[in-house]
């Protein structure tokens, strides 16, 4: 049981953790893991995520969540990055380009264009 | 009362509010018809064919269900409604086996009706595959027939509203729908009671009886056999239906002279061992007031009832009577004390019964029924089985003369006419018992408390000193009311009368079917329990012990009311059943 | 590739998603569903706070009906409506029910909302639980949605430890809580009385109605029940305003629409966009047309009670008025676009196959009824079918949609009458010339091989199940090997010779 006001600062504490609003280098990843993302292999994508951030000791950094369908079903397994005001979606993702994305995007700064939705042919 | 006024094809008509237009519409005289409307108990708007057309609604209305309102216009025989309907009853065609010419059913098929009223002309139209279908006979007292079934859920309705039973459903869906019990088991297989609700209302072919005639006919074809015949209270008071009469005609006299023209040796009458059903059970109840006996004590008359009581009640087992049933003394004491007085050799009698009942076609084949070696009953018949023999045998019942029943076996009192009637057992033994009691002559035989139709009845009686008190239900889902207050200590008892068929005996499983369109707007059990109270009432004996033929037969024979030889050819004993016969725990976990 | 000018290297970027407006979607990808805390953080559970605080029972009724907001499982009754009349009945236990039955074939509306944001659903119930007076909820959802029924599971235990279900809610002495029942798998179920009557733990099969359930509904209390994505639209209702939310969409229909976008067309997927979007919009700009170089044939809307919307109406606009003009519905939610191989007979026959499986068995029209109209489309797709078995489904199908007990059978004959409508010559085809214009039904077409194509590689013959493939002795000029051919007697027109020959030596005729 919580109170009206323990509810509000949750929700402003999530808040900023969603938004990223003056979290400066923070990043937040979602992996698409509803029916359609599980099914195409998501869940290796979202282990992938967890443990290459916690490899680089990133956690405090970047959180990594499981999220509901974005509605792309051909495009699954989906895997977004919020960094800043900058949405990046990678699609098509399987273990091996996450670990990539967290090399290249997470640490480096880098987006890996070629697993974005517009550069990927279904 | 609110009245509410609309028009029907014109006719104004002003019903009570809550209606519905089916009911509206009879009340104008108008008829709709139904397939699967039963009231009360099955008011589903499944068949579609009582549809009318509400003036303003798009929508065509189910009449059955759709309540009647206030300034409704209503139409319920426009060109396009009966198009429709034809359009219903050819579907149903389609899928219906239509060997009528041969169905028991046929001339009072529901279906067969509408279809001759709508001029289905081309029966065939919309044939194509038909639904797998199977024959269940697996138990003693009937087939169920599913290529004959409409799917109106009519039996289902009964089984569960009247019953509380609910042994058999809707198996699979759409096209594939059947009527068949859980995990499509054999009926045998099941807790059903076999009391027959379900094929009372049936509206075609799909359920009856198993058949019993051939062998009848055989039997009294046979010189060998001396062929007895007893037949039950309540059958006299359907049997005419059979015949065209309405509800409520008396057939007593007729149906002995039927009897007797269908060459049965002797046309004796369960009446009379109702009146000694009457000596043993208030005996044996004095003696558990008396003595601190299990309490309260049930009747035993109606074996679906205590098909019901070893199923769902065991607990209560020893609270049953153990009397036999009525039709089970009968045998008993015409195969011991009426073969030995006419020396006719026990094993050349055959007992044949006549009943309005289904659940007696198990109960003579029950253990413990063979009081003489030989089996108590060898035949039993429902009133439906008896009229089709009479109508076989060219027997022309409108020209028959009212004829009386053989002595001594044929005597009766109004105490055992009565017992065709729920409330009727309990009457017949407190004017018994009453008088046992006080040894003074009631001033009144009349015991109206627990006469009528009235779910559950009671009354508290004080008789010498002790108090009794006595409840009387019929139809089994009102005896699990009764029986969970009594097992809750919610109501204490001392006497229980309870059939399994809701109103008695004169509304069982054996008796003429009436049609829904008959049955939804008259009690079938008022108005066939009236001709039993009016033969009571014109009976010069009333009271059971005052039968002289059971005052014989207890001073040649058995001694007194509930001596040993008594005990022995008129009572019985009871089982637990379970009520998942086939499947096990084990079988139900791995389900 | 998503159409764009420079790489989108973000889904947002894309026409894919810009034309979409989301509102029932609105979290969904964004938030992590088993966390109540994300939830909160979209102002979840703000507009149960308002509801409860701020205004009366009626207020919030009164919000429903000025949105303007339609059942979207399909009917399009509006809501408030519908919850005015059950506050009407007084009743000393009311019940909220969540449709979440979704069965139409291709549709998963409303799987993913549950899955990506199941707290907005639950918050919904409890606005409406305390508009019409209920304190108690259930949310019939099939148990094919396993993830669903989990985060719903696990948003309801979450929601109860924060105090926003259970009892006294946010102080204010308001109860109200949830059930979760699962359905067995029958479509029938997504019927408003049939759901009700499967939770009442019975066979599930529909009621006549009256009484509605808003007087008579769940347990025989006055009841409402609507489907998921009505639901998910109504936080945002009661935190925003009616005039918002009615700001979008056309006259009569407010709002959005979800719609499971499937079939011939290049991007599949879940999108969201305003009422009488033109379908166009949604094929060509959303959906990026129509795959391999293929002609737009049909969309079927509305599932197995919907119809086909022929390329002739693509510009109808998507709103419950416009799509029933033209015989069509606006449904669940499934919009599966057709092209050039797809045979309408066949659809047809597909979406009447689903009904006549689905059916309860409860009434005869739709027991006997589509199983018979069933078996004059096998004729005809079998080359078996006279010109007056159109006039016989025709004949059926209004004779079924008069007749039948529930929204089921009443629609079921929708998807032959639409087609019957717009593709009456694809009906005639099958019959008069035994062809199937599309080459789809199997009666209809054979497998033939042109020997002086084929170079007797029988990379076909190996592959044949049926064995149906043999040499012959003709060897084309500049082949080496001998040509194959077909049985006909033995071909079972799988297709698996068509699909490895590599030199277009077989086709369908």
């Amino acid at each position: 049981m919580k109170s009206m006001q323990e509810l509000s600062a949750i929700r402003e504490k999530m808040k900023a953790e969603i938004t990223l609003e003056g979290k400066t280098g923070c990043k937040r990843v979602v992996v698409g893991m509803a029916t359609c993302g599980i099914a195409a292999g998501a869940t290796p994508v979202l282990n992938a995520f967890v443990e290459g951030v916690k490899a680089a000791g990133l956690e405090d950094m970047i959180s990594v969540k499981q999220t509901g369908c974005v509605g792309i079903c051909q495009y699954e397994p989906v895997a977004e990055v919020y960094d800043g005001t900058t949405r990046t979606t990678y699609v098509k993702m399987d273990a091996e380009k996450a670990k990539r994305v967290v090399e290249e995007h997470l640490k480096g700064g880098n987006i890996v264009t070629e697993y974005t939705i517009g550069a990927t042919e279904v | 009362m609110e009245t509410i006024t609309l028009k029907i094809n014109g006719v104004e008509v002003t019903v009570p509010k809550g209606y519905t237009i089916l009911q509206a519409a009879h009340e104008a005289g108008i008829k709709i018809p139904t397939l699967c409307y039963l009231k009360e108990i099955n008011e589903i708007g499944a068949c579609r064919i009582c549809l009318v057309e509400v003036k303003g609604s798009p929508k065509l209305a189910a009449a059955c269900v759709f309540p009647a309102a206030d300034g409704m216009e209503v139409y319920t025989n426009t060109p396009k409604l009966i198009e429709n309907r034809k359009k219903t009853l050819k579907l149903i065609l389609s899928d219906h086996n239509r060997s009528c010419l041969s169905c028991v059913r046929s001339g009072h098929c529901e279906l067969q009706e509408l279809c001759q009223e709508y001029g289905v002309e081309n029966e065939g139209e919309y044939d194509g595959y038909k639904t797998p279908f199977t024959i269940d006979d697996s138990a003693p007292h009937m087939i169920r027939d599913n290529s004959k079934c409409i799917l109106c859920r009519r039996c289902t309705a009964a089984c569960e509203a009247y019953q509380s039973v609910a042994v058999i459903g809707a198996n699979n869906r759409g096209f594939d729908t059947t009527i068949g019990c859980a995990f499509d088991l054999p009926l045998v297989e099941t807790a059903c009671v076999d009391c027959g609700q379900c094929i009372n209302v049936c509206p075609t072919g799909a359920l009856h009886e198993k058949e019993s005639i051939d062998e009848v006919f055989a039997a009294i074809n046979d010189p060998e056999k001396v062929v007895l015949v007893e037949t039950a209270p309540a059958v006299r008071a359907g049997l005419a239906e059979e015949f065209g009469y309405p509800l409520g005609t008396d057939a007593q006299g007729r149906m002995a002279a039927a009897l007797r023209r269908l060459n049965f040796d002797k046309v004796f009458d369960t009446v009379f061992s109702a009146d000694l059903t009457i000596m043993e059970e208030g005996t044996e109840f004095i003696h558990r007031m008396q003595n601190g006996g299990k309490l309260p004590l049930i009747t035993s008359c109606s074996p679906g009832w205590i098909n019901f009581c070893e199923h769902y009640y065991p607990e209560l087992i020893d609270n049953l009577s153990s009397c036999k049933s009525p039709q089970q003394m009968f045998g008993a004491v015409a195969k011991s004390y009426w073969a030995e007085k006419e020396g006719v050799p026990k094993e050349n009698i055959v007992m044949v019964s006549i009943m309005p009942c289904s659940a007696k076609k198990y109960e003579y084949q029950r253990d413990d029924q063979a009081a003489n070696g030989v089996p108590d009953v060898d035949y039993v018949l429902t009133t439906r089985e008896l009229a089709r023999m009479i109508k076989r045998a060219g027997i022309d019942y409108n020209a028959l003369p009212e004829e009386e029943f053989d002595l001594p076996l044929g005597l009766g009192t109004g105490a055992g006419v009565i017992f065709g009637a729920t409330g009727g057992v309990m009457e017949a033994a407190l004017r018994t018992a009453v008088e046992v009691l006080t040894g003074e002559e009631l001033p009144s035989v009349d015991f109206e408390d627990v006469r009528g139709v009235k779910a559950i009845k009671e009354a508290t009686y004080e008789v010498a000193g002790l108090t009794v008190r006595v409840a009387v239900t019929s139809g089994l889902a009102n005896a699990r009311k009764l029986l969970d207050m009594v097992k809750s200590g919610e109501k204490e008892y001392d006497f229980i009368e309870i059939m399994a068929c809701p109103g008695g005996c004169v509304n069982g499983g054996g008796q003429p079917r009436v049609k829904a369109n008959v049955r939804n707007f008259a009690d079938i059990r008022a108005e066939r329990a009236k001709v039993l109270y009016s033969l009571d009432e014109a009976n010069t004996i009333r009271k059971s012990h005052e039968n002289p033929a059971i005052v014989e037969i207890y001073k040649d024979f058995l001694g007194e009311p509930g001596s040993e030889l008594a005990h022995h050819l008129l009572h019985t004993t009871y089982v637990k059943k379970t009520v998942n016969k086939s499947i096990s725990s084990t079988d139900l976990e791995n389900f | 590739m998503m159409q764009n000018k420079e790489i989108a290297t973000a889904l947002t970027d894309t026409e894919f998603y810009q034309i979409q407006k989301r509102v029932a979607l609105k979290n969904c990808g964004v938030i992590d569903p088993e966390n109540i805390d994300e939830y909160l953080a979209m102002d979840g559970y703000m507009a149960l706070h308002k509801v409860l605080t701020e205004m009366t029972p009626d207020d919030v009724i009164q919000v429903m009906i000025d949105s303007g907001l339609r059942g979207r499982g399909g009917a399009g009754f509006p809501t408030g409506l519908k919850w005015k009349f059950a506050k009407g009945y007084e009743a000393p236990q009311k019940y909220v029910c969540c449709n979440a039955d979704e069965g139409d074939p291709g549709a998963f509306m409303d799987r993913s909302v549950l899955e990506g944001d199941p707290h907005v659903v639950l918050e919904a119930m409890a606005i409406a639980g305390y508009a019409i007076g209920s304190s108690q909820g259930y949310i019939y959802v099939r148990a094919e949605y396993p993830i669903a029924v989990k985060r719903l599971q696990i948003a309801l235990q979450q929601a109860r430890e924060y105090g926003l279900f259970g009892e006294n809610i946010y102080g204010t002495g308001f109860n109200f809580d949830i059930d979760i029942r699962l359905g067995a798998g029958a479509f029938v179920c997504g019927e408003e009385t049939a759901l009700m009557t499967s939770i009442e733990g019975n066979r599930g099969e529909p009621r006549p109605r009256p009484p509605f359930p808003a007087e008579k509904g769940l347990f025989q209390s006055p009841s409402i029940l609507n489907n998921v994505e009505t639901w998910a639209n109504i936080p945002q209702i009661i935190l925003n305003g009616p005039e918002w939310f009615a700001s979008t969409g056309t006259e009569k229909s407010k709002g959005t629409k979800v719609f499971a976008l499937g079939g011939k067309i290049r991007h599949t997927g879940l999108v969201e966009i305003p009422m009488g979007t033109p379908l166009r919009t949604v094929i060509e700009d959303i959906g990026g047309g129509i795959p391999n170089g293929k002609k737009f044939k049909a969309a079927q809307t509305g599932g197995p009670s919907g119809g086909c919307i022929p390329a002739s109406h693509i510009d109808v606009q998507m709103d419950y008025e416009h799509l029933a003009e033209i015989g069509s519905i606006m449904g669940s939610g499934g919009l599966i676009v057709m092209d050039e191989d797809n045979c309408m007979v066949d659809i047809a026959k597909f979406f009447l196959k689903f009904t006549v499986d689905e059916s309860c068995g409860k009434c005869t029209p739709c027991r006997i009824g589509t199983k018979r109209m069933l078996e004059i489309l096998e004729k005809i797709t079998a080359g078996n079918g006279t010109l007056e078995d159109i006039d016989r489904l025709e004949e059926l199908a209004a004779y079924i949609k008069q007749n039948a007990l529930c929204g089921l059978g009443q629609t079921a004959p929708n998807p032959v009458l639409s087609t019957v409508r717009f593709f009456r010559e694809e009906y005639e085809s099958h019959i008069v010339d035994r062809h199937c214009p599309a080459q789809v039904c199997k009666e209809l077409f054979r497998y033939v091989v042109d020997p002086d194509k084929c170079i007797g590689c029988t990379q076909c013959l190996r592959n044949c199940p049926p064995f149906a493939i043999s040499k012959t002795d003709y060897i084309a000029e500049g082949h080496k090997l001998p040509s194959v051919t077909i049985d006909q007697e033995k071909c079972i027109k799988c297709g698996a010779c068509i699909e490895k020959c590599k030199f277009d030596a077989i086709s369908k005729q």
